[in-house]
């Protein structure tokens, strides 16, 4: 791929469709991260043995398994659903709008990094994120995500997981190529009949655009991903919060000011 | 309206945010009291008045302990909270839209207010005269309520302010962790102040008070349980309803007692109505216990 510049916009396409499970991603983030990972756990419910994106798995193949109870006929058998999920580096990113360290930054690759030196732990961001991408590292006591391999960007290199993907189904690149490529692949899966594959994240409708955005095979939903309705900022509460609390303010002073009325001496 | 989806993690916020919710509520809500009383006009509500804000004190000096102690091994990096060290853009921090932010700096001028006025009135306590003049005293007591009041409240606005399922499908938890703080520091004065014969007075008031904080409790309690319903993630709350009785049965303590002192005022005081009146220790005891639950119960459904 050409040269990696600072002030261009990256990101990731992760096209579902061709994504087969082999977790290479994973294995490759942990690799070039120094990830420990998680002690493994039978979790008895699909093929994943990772279960979710933490402090520890910055990449996660998720399996969804649409398995009918009855016995299945010729082409209506198990139906796979696998997602290399990811931080998404959104545009308008919860985590960056409620940090009160300013930890969250904004890099000259326009990904969104955590300063581990900044951070102090106190995991608002982990409440923000509606993804469910970051975890708290025990040992560091610092929230922890996904860089975009920052350090690799600023050697030139593309991200470990893009790298690694043998069916290239993470796609890294300038975000404005990555669309377009998207827009081509999400057209030629329409034309042979795959009408519900569809494109999240591409545009403006959640959380502004996302920077890892993904072309899915079923509605977000599904995917554990929340539907443009439900991509909502943090700070949507703040005016209905505090107003409710000014108005139970007033109330509650009228009250205190009633039952502390000046009475007779005697 | 559409029903709410939730993908994100728990931030284990659990006993430290648990308790720093509870002292807040009690020392900003202490010292609105304080602040009311003194408005009063009535010299003999001024012995209560002293206890609320000496007891906010202590209740405050806890606070950053716990917020502190919840940061576990990055614990020394809580003024990162106040100060942005971010290498070539050093400065303070301060995010008017990050209710954790704003209430950072709140909390150290709470503090301010809080040891000045504690200060004053341990000091009239002891020579009969405070550090400050009574004519300063109340706008410096008003401007502290005004931050107490944010104190008791933003807790809760903090809570909304995120995606969490239950807190962020809500718009009302600011409002209730406040009337609660006030109920809670109502029922925590009365308590202080039952035995003390010089701030009696103001015992029959503070339960007075209390009701009326209670009755807008329990208006919100029950918004909050049909917002939260609207948003279909009342299902979270099933668990934790023994939390929920606790703490309705607290404003319901509330309600009786402040309707014995009102009767009882109406009649000048007879015995008779006086025997309504529960025992103010108990109705006390079971008021506090109520606004640590219902910070429970908030806190833990939705983690």
């Amino acid at each position: 791929m050409a040269t990696i510049k600072a002030g261009e916009t990256y990101g990731f396409f992760t096209d579902t469709s061709v994504c087969i499970g082999c977790k290479a991603c994973e294995v490759a983030c942990k690799e070039w991260n120094q990830l420990q990972g998680d002690s493994p756990s039978f979790l008895a419910d699909s093929f994943d043995n990772t279960g979710s994106l933490d402090a520890q798995n910055w990449r996660h193949v998720k399996f969804i398994e649409h398995v009918p109870d009855q016995s299945s006929t010729a082409g209506n058998g198990a139906a796979w659903l696998m997602m290399s999920d990811v931080c998404k580096h959104c545009k308008h990113a919860s985590c960056m709008e409620v940090c009160p360290t300013g930890a969250i930054i904004r890099t000259e690759f326009n990904t969104v990094f955590i300063q581990q030196d900044v951070c102090n732990g106190c995991r608002n961001c982990v409440a923000a994120c509606p993804y469910g991408v970051i975890g708290m590292n025990q040992q560091t006591g610092t929230a922890h995500k996904c860089t975009l391999c920052y350090d690799r960007l600023q050697g030139g290199l593309e991200p470990a997981c893009a790298k690694a993907c043998p069916t290239q189904s993470i796609q890294f690149g300038p975000l404005a190529e990555l669309q377009q490529a998207a827009d081509v692949r999400v057209a030629a899966l329409h034309s042979q009949g795959v009408t519900q594959a569809q494109l999240y994240g591409r545009d403006d409708k959640v959380y502004g655009g996302l920077n890892a955005f993904f072309l899915l095979m079923d509605k977000p939903e599904t995917y554990g991903l929340p539907n443009a309705e439900n991509a909502t900022l943090p700070s949507r509460n703040d005016v209905g919060g505090y107003l409710t609390a000014a108005v139970t303010a007033v109330l509650a002073v009228i009250g205190g000011l009633v039952a502390f009325r000046r009475r007779g001496m005697g | 309206m559409y029903l709410a989806e939730h993908f994100v993690q728990p931030p284990q916020w659990t006993w430290y945010i648990l308790f720093y919710f509870f002292f807040a509520g009690l020392a900003a809500g202490a010292y609105v009291l304080g602040t009311l009383l003194r408005f009063s006009g009535d010299p003999r509500d001024e012995p209560a008045a002293s206890i609320a804000f000496l007891v906010s004190f202590p209740a405050t000096v806890i606070c950053p302990v716990l917020l502190t102690a919840d940061l576990g091994v990055s614990w020394w990096k809580f003024w990162h909270m106040m100060v942005d060290v971010t290498p070539g853009d050093t400065g303070l921090n301060f995010k008017y839209w990050s209710p954790m932010s704003v209430g950072v700096w709140a909390l150290v001028v709470f503090g301010f207010f809080v040891t000045v006025s504690a200060f004053d009135a341990w000091l009239g306590n002891r020579r009969g005269a405070g550090i400050i003049p009574m004519v300063l005293n109340r706008p410096f007591n008003v401007l502290g309520a005004v931050v107490a009041i944010f104190i008791a409240s933003y807790t809760g606005v903090l809570l909304s302010v995120s995606n969490q399922p239950v807190w962020s499908d809500t718009w009302v938890l600011g409002g209730l962790f406040l009337a609660s703080g006030l109920s809670g520091a109502a029922a925590l004065l009365a308590l202080l102040i039952r035995n003390r014969p010089d701030a009696s007075f103001s015992l029959g008031r503070l339960h007075q008070a209390d009701g009326y904080f209670s009755v807008l409790e329990l208006a919100l309690i029950i918004v909050f349980f049909i917002t939260v319903g609207a948003a279909g993630t009342l299902a979270r709350e099933v668990p934790w309803l023994p939390l929920w009785a606790i703490a309705v049965a607290g404003v319901a303590g509330s309600l009786v007692e402040a309707r014995g002192h009102v009767r009882m005022q109406a009649t000048g005081g007879s015995g008779t109505v006086a025997g309504v009146r529960l025992d103010t220790v108990v109705v006390s005891i079971l008021v506090l216990l109520g606004v640590l639950a219902l910070r429970a119960a908030v806190i833990f459904s939705a983690q």
